[in-house]
């Protein structure tokens, strides 16, 4: 979706803050908000591409005016309210009204390190041959979807030379809408700043995306 | 009170801000129901602000620079030859080097949302998860790194990789001149966050003194 996750080339942020021997976390707040989006993540109630589109759904204005880990906070509360696992009423009211919904698991601190350690690879099987090899030369699609997509703005419709071919990875767009993994082979695409951003830019620069096949076509 | 520090986990909620009490009240719904066990929140919270972090990735760029057999691994399967020192799991599942030169400087980011390479950085600092970053690194990278107190040779070409799919990208800095004979150890210290992002360069030997 055409949200305000989808940062690149846009303009008027202001300089880079950076901080000096910044600390992981600012406040208390946030370590709790970091630690229980990951333990509800670890049931197993939704997956990593539905956690990104929550975020992204926020309305911008909101999206753009909140911390990261506010953005985490308000992404996982409509999550478990999607899931059924929490009501709105609950969150407004600020405690449990309902019995619990059933769970699949629940992260126990003893699993912590080995579920980290297994992380969530992306990787599957798939039959079908990679359409695209080393060195093709392909265009990304023009498009516009209401749903969540990883392919941003700044480089749709652009052509570009495929840099790496990875494998097959599960395929967000369907993934986050609960339509299963459909995995497709994953490439890197390269462009030049200029196909990106036009005559006035560096031509220095380069820039690359990881971008799915449904997102090329032959150039 | 502000300062009555004995009642901050009880009634009086006062002073709390929106967003604090927003989180309190989640954890507390999420603990009740038993969907979540607090001892777990706290390992996650310990695991990435004790355990994990940016001396990570410098242990595996001081190796790759002494070891040209390491160098060739982390160019064929990065992942493998990540893991093989300890750093592996999530949001490092499938890893990718990219080695600066004279010629090309390597820039990360993720301009939709923070993906960045935890099991060997940690948690990504809040400049790099944030708009300005975000929006300007594909557009004017050498405008960024001029921010940054970077400035590269005009014949360096630039290179940003943006992070849209589930592969995390290692920037490895060119190794500092005057550093032969260092051991890992000593030139581990000369890897800093942001070389292994690109933000920044590995410093140079007399820094350390």
């Amino acid at each position: 979706m055409n949200g305000a996750q989808d940062l690149g080339g846009m303009m008027g942020f202001g300089p880079i803050q950076m901080e000096q021997d910044e600390p992981w976390f600012h406040h208390e707040w946030e370590r709790r908000a970091f630690g229980l989006t990951l333990a509800m993540g670890a049931t197993g109630s939704w997956n990593l591409d539905m956690s990104r589109h929550a975020r992204e759904s926020l309305p911008p204005a909101e999206y753009l005016t909140s911390s990261y880990y506010e953005i985490w906070t308000k992404g996982v509360e409509k999550l478990l309210v999607a899931a059924g696992l929490v009501s709105a009423e609950e969150l407004t009211r600020g405690r449990a009204l309902m019995e619990p919904a059933p769970i699949k698991r629940v992260l126990k601190a003893e699993d912590v390190p080995a579920v980290l350690a297994r992380g969530g690879p992306a990787e599957r099987p798939i039959e079908q041959p990679a359409r695209f090899a080393v060195g093709d030369r392909v265009r990304t699609r023009n498009m516009h979807p209401q749903g969540h997509t990883r392919l941003p703005r700044y480089a749709r419709g652009k052509s570009g030379i495929v840099e790496l071919v990875h494998s097959a990875h599960v395929f967000p767009d369907a993934n986050a809408h609960g339509q299963g993994e459909q995995p497709q082979w994953l490439y890197t695409i390269c462009f030049p700043g200029r196909e990106l951003w036009g005559e006035q830019a560096d031509p220095t620069v380069s820039v690359s995306i990881d971008a799915w096949e449904s997102y090329l076509e032959p150039a | 009170m502000v300062h009555d520090h004995h009642h901050h986990d009880n009634d009086d909620q006062s002073h709390l801000s929106e967003i604090e009490l927003r989180v309190r009240a989640l954890e507390s719904i999420l603990v009740e129901k038993g969907y979540v066990d607090s001892a777990a929140i706290d390992v996650l919270v310990e695991t990435y602000e004790v355990k994990v972090g940016p001396r990570n990735g410098a242990k595996v760029v001081a190796k790759a620079w002494a070891d040209p057999a390491y160098r060739d691994w982390l160019r064929t399967d990065a992942t493998a030859a990540i893991a093989s020192l300890g750093f592996l799991g999530r949001q490092g599942e499938h890893m990718v080097a990219v080695e600066n030169t004279p010629e090309q400087h390597n820039l990360v980011v993720c301009t939709l949302c923070s993906c960045y390479p935890w099991p060997v950085l940690g948690l990504p600092p809040v400049w790099y998860k944030s708009a300005p970053y975000r929006s300007r690194a594909v557009l004017d990278p050498r405008a960024v790194l001029a921010e940054f107190g970077v400035r590269l040779p005009e014949t360096t070409r630039v290179r940003v990789w943006d992070s849209t799919a589930e592969v995390r990208y290692l920037v490895i800095p060119m190794r500092p001149e005057r550093t032969e004979g260092m051991s890992e150890e000593a030139l581990a210290d000369l890897v800093t966050r942001d070389s292994m992002i690109g933000t920044g360069l590995a410093l140079q030997p007399e820094a350390m003194r």
